[in-house]
């Protein structure tokens, strides 16, 4: 194995220069490249159905409890939905500049980019960090901590009041610090055949959100893997398919909020229009 | 002397400026009450959104064909997935208490 | 295909004799065992997972003893209710997920695919490798919980059963099983990627042999599939840790969407297990009846075909699960369209046979084997596609002789046919021939002893997962044991006489059995590390056969 890799090694470096730029068992660096981007290509059609199962059960159960969602999307902001939209965007476009600088060969520009979408990326995660914590308030978790005629009540005072801090008694609940909720509460829930339905919404809120915002996470990860090697000089207009790959993933990340942004938070928009 | 010529700058900042002022039309829409047409509405402009960022951020405008069959692949696939799902759902007589008649049902049992 | 540079010469007989003892090859180069361990190359990863599945493949197959045996005598004296859910439950886990999803594609298909391209490795080596580690691990969680606690939800981890009665060794397997789907779509993705940008020069689509076509349809389902159960098993396992009912009626859910995603995949996941054997099959077809397969590409077009229907049938399983009507309707009708491809591959083997120079060698012999009992598994199929019949027939064991008819029957008596045609590639020893032929009888007559009385037995009624049966289906289920006896036998032989030739066995030479296809042709026996010192040029179909070929000489090394 030694002696026949290092002849293609030889090989490689004979046509282009730097050795890591072909792996031994392609034939050209058209061929390796061609065959990482059919590479992600395909992974990104696996994430397709991935988010794709959990789409299914949204349209089935939105389906099935179409006013309840309308009134449980209405607890979501989409305000804060909207400016994530743009933020996630954002990093969208310095991340396609990355890509256009690996594609020039620019390395410090490419470390440049990619860290401009870590911060963009780390906004939409700070906004929406704010908006899981004010949902704790609102006892919107899916847990056994969940409570509807809670959160409607809050959630219409809080449109009047704007006060997210006086959401009575201050105990220590499941997440977040958030307010213990009175007995009387929960039994009025046991009683609501909707709270089952408005608790499907939030499940289906929470998984999607934060299966998207570890995709996020895993993105951030790469990201910082690359902008070492981009740093040294590891990629060039030969060889950027690892930047390119990691440009299509952060696209793709945006194409599902793109998609959860209106499903989620604009389904119930046009109820909470006239306050 | 790269592999595929690099794109020029202003048709990403064209493609910001298009997505973020059909995520400010597709808010004012939603905040409308359009009745059954609001889910259609906000879909159409999510898709539209979508294509714009496969198109240019993702560069399938200038890519292979094969790209763009595997895209059409995995859309085809999701959209069988959705469609006959609810090919169940919609053709059957679902009883899990429409909030509207529990009272109803819950007399049956 | 992007700019390839060549320098080989053109598709012509092997100009070296083959290696005489002395040469380097990809199982002597290196032989310590981080070297297995850490091997980037195809061939090495396919024998990594073909020693896991053999060994996952003996324990699946101790379950099988397990309900065989109790099910001798109607009472249930052997084990108790709650030990036998659990060894059918183990059983179909281990044998569907471990065993028959990735039986071809991961073992010969990774052994096979870059040879019979012209590739020096899959397009992804690396990945390779990790999708391999990526099966242990998932193993190792599954096995933790099947063997440590016991699963008795069945396979199909059906919702509620799944998520609200048991305990937490549901978690685990569903988390082994996650962790699996992405060993499989790994897999899949290489081999995509493989078939389209490693092909060598003039190797064009219609001259690719069509094991690869069938691995390519595999890989499409893979890829798509599978994220879908996985997501599907995320779900159940949050289910089950927050109380949340996405799956439980008593909490909104609603259970048959949960059947509804899992055969998503799990009716394509039944070609994922066919399709590679079917596609082994057109090599053995060919190569022993010294003829081009009849209507090549009306089998390569058949596979892609089964692959694209596969998707679009799945809620036949569910007819009596409170489907609406009319949706049953729909899935019955589309489901009856699988047979078309499926009956296209049965008449053109057939017609290849036809006037064919045929032989009796034992991957032949399963060959044969694999056309009749997968044609009598497909049409059993179309009873419980019809959705009169399907309500007598659901959940007897009518539907278990159905299923094993295209799984045992069909995977895995193909993929021991394709097993005994590679096995000289793949250590360049022959097997003795009489115990293969031997094997190869018993495997039939056993399965068909095993499973036959089971169509019986379901048909008066007898339903699947009791271990307690009525004093008259005795006879039958005694005859169904004792098939699985010979059966047992018949599995066993090779797991003694195959690993036994690899170090006694003759040699063989490059091309034992005179096959025309890059892999025989072109490299050596076993191949060397880079599989082809001069990239090849392809310049003719993959099936081209002179009629007199005598396998004495082959093996002489001619
Ligand atoms: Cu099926």
């Amino acid at each position: 194995m030694q002696v026949t890799e290092k002849k293609h090694a030889q090989e490689a470096h004979d046509d282009h220069g730097h050795g890591h730029e072909l792996a031994h068992h392609f034939v050209s660096v058209e061929q390796q490249h061609d065959a990482g981007n059919l590479g992600m290509w395909m992974f990104l059609t696996t994430e397709v159905l991935f988010f794709g199962g959990l789409f299914a059960a949204y349209t089935i159960y939105r389906y099935k409890f179409e006013k309840v969602f309308e009134q449980a999307s209405n607890i979501l902001d989409p305000m804060l939905g909207a400016i994530n939209t743009i933020v996630l965007i954002f990093s969208s476009v310095t991340m396609a500049f990355a890509v256009r600088s690996a594609q020039q060969g620019k390395s410090k520009a490419i470390v440049a980019w990619l860290g401009a979408t870590i911060v963009f990326g780390a906004l939409f995660l700070g906004i929406k960090y704010g908006e899981w914590k004010h949902d704790a308030h609102l006892h919107v978790f899916p847990t056994s901590d969940f409570n509807w005629t809670w959160a409607r009540e809050k959630h219409a005072e809080g449109e009047h009041g704007h006060g997210h801090d006086s959401h009575g008694p201050e105990l220590k609940g499941f997440v977040f610090n958030s307010p213990v909720v009175p007995a009387n509460y929960i039994e009025s829930d046991s009683r609501n055949p909707e709270a089952k339905q408005a608790k499907l919404f939030f499940f289906l809120y929470f998984s999607m959100t934060s299966l998207h915002a570890l995709h996020m996470i895993i993105g951030f990860g790469v990201m910082a893997v690359i902008m070492v090697y981009a740093w040294y000089g590891y990629y060039t207009p030969h060889y950027y398919v690892p930047v390119e790959s990691v440009g299509l993933y952060w696209h793709f990340v945006d194409l599902v909020w793109i998609f959860l942004f209106p499903l989620l938070y604009l389904l119930g928009a046009h109820l909470g229009a006239g306050h | 002397m790269s592999l595929h010529p690099p794109a020029k700058a202003w048709t990403y900042w064209a493609n910001f400026l298009a997505l973020c002022v059909l995520t400010v039309v597709t808010w004012l829409t939603a905040r409308m009450d359009l009745g059954a047409l609001s889910t259609p509405v906000a879909l159409g402009i999510a898709v539209i959104k979508a294509a714009l960022v496969v198109l240019f951020f993702m560069h399938v405008w200038e890519s292979t064909p094969l790209t763009k069959l595997v895209i059409g692949m995995s859309l085809f696939m999701l959209t069988v997935l959705l469609t006959f799902l609810f090919t169940d759902y919609a053709t059957r007589n679902y009883d899990v208490l429409p909030s509207d008649h529990a009272a109803a049902v819950s007399g049956k049992h | 295909m992007s700019t390839i540079i060549t320098s080989a010469p053109a598709l012509a007989p092997a100009s070296k004799e083959p290696g005489q003892g002395g040469g380097v090859d990809y199982l002597n180069h290196e032989t310590s065992i981080a070297s297995w361990l850490l091997t980037l190359d195809h061939k090495r990863i396919g024998i990594l997972y073909l020693v896991a599945m053999s060994a996952m493949f003996v324990l699946g197959g101790f379950y099988a003893g397990l309900i065989r045996a109790e099910l001798i005598t109607p009472k249930g004296d052997l084990m108790s209710s709650d030990f036998y859910n659990k060894s059918f439950t183990a059983h179909g886990v281990i044998m569907v997920f471990f065993v028959l999803i990735p039986l071809v594609p991961a073992s010969l298909g990774n052994f096979m695919l870059p040879l019979m391209i012209g590739a020096k490795d899959v397009a992804f080596p690396r990945l390779n490798l990790i999708s391999w580690y990526v099966y242990m691990i998932g193993a190792g969680f599954t096995l933790v919980a099947l063997i440590g606690g016991g699963v008795d939800t069945g396979w199909t981890f059906y919702t509620p059963l799944s998520t609200t009665y048991l305990n937490s060794n549901v978690l685990l397997t569903a988390t082994g099983l996650f962790i699996l789907g992405f060993s499989s779509i790994l897999t899949g993705l290489n081999f995509i990627v493989t078939i389209h940008r490693m092909r060598c020069p003039g190797m064009d689509w219609f001259r690719m042999p069509l094991f690869v076509w069938a691995l390519y349809a595999t890989s499409v389902i893979q890829l798509l599939g599978t994220p879908v159960i996985a997501i599907t098993l995320a779900l159940v396992g949050v289910e089950r840790l927050l109380g949340v009912g996405i799956f439980d009626p008593r909490l909104g859910g609603d259970p048959i969407l949960y059947q509804h995603l899992f055969w998503f995949y799990s009716h394509p996941a039944v070609y994922i297990m066919i399709l590679p054997p079917l596609g082994v099959t057109n090599e053995l077809i060919s190569t022993f009846s010294r003829k081009p397969i009849f209507g090549y590409s009306m089998m390569a077009g058949a596979s892609l075909a089964i692959a694209i229907f596969s998707f679009i049938v799945w809620a036949h399983h569910m007819f009596t699960s409170g489907l609406s009507p009319y949706a049953a309707m729909f899935f019955s009708l589309l489901t009856f369209s699988v047979a078309i491809p499926s009956g296209i591959k049965v008449f053109t083997w057939l017609a290849t046979l036809f006037r064919g120079s045929i032989s009796f060698d034992s991957p032949m012999l399963y060959a044969y084997g694999f056309i009749g009992l997968f044609t009598i598994g497909g049409m059993t199929g179309l009873f419980l596609s019809t959705l009169g019949t399907d309500i007598h027939f659901h959940d007897t064991y009518f539907v278990v002789a159905h299923f094993h008819y295209v799984m045992v029957g069909g995977a895995i008596v193909g993929f021991m046919g394709g097993l005994h045609f590679i096995w000289p590639k793949m250590f360049g020893r022959m097997y003795p021939e009489f115990l293969a032929r031997m094997s190869a009888i018993l495997i039939f007559v056993g399965f068909n002893l095993t499973f036959f009385p089971q169509f019986l037995v379901g048909y008066l009624g007898m339903p699947r997962r009791y271990h307690e049966y009525p004093n008259e289906f005795q006879v039958l289920n005694v005859f169904s044991t004792a098939g699985a006896t010979v059966l047992g036998v018949g599995y066993l032989l090779p797991l003694l006489y195959l690993p036994w030739s690899v170090f006694f066995g003759e040699k063989a030479g490059r091309n034992p059995w005179g096959a025309t296809t890059l892999d025989w042709t072109h490299t050596e026996s076993p191949p060397t590390p880079h599989n082809f010192e001069e990239t090849p040029v392809v310049t003719g179909e993959p099936y081209k056969y002179d009629t007199l070929f005598n396998k004495e000489s082959a093996l002489a090394g001619h």
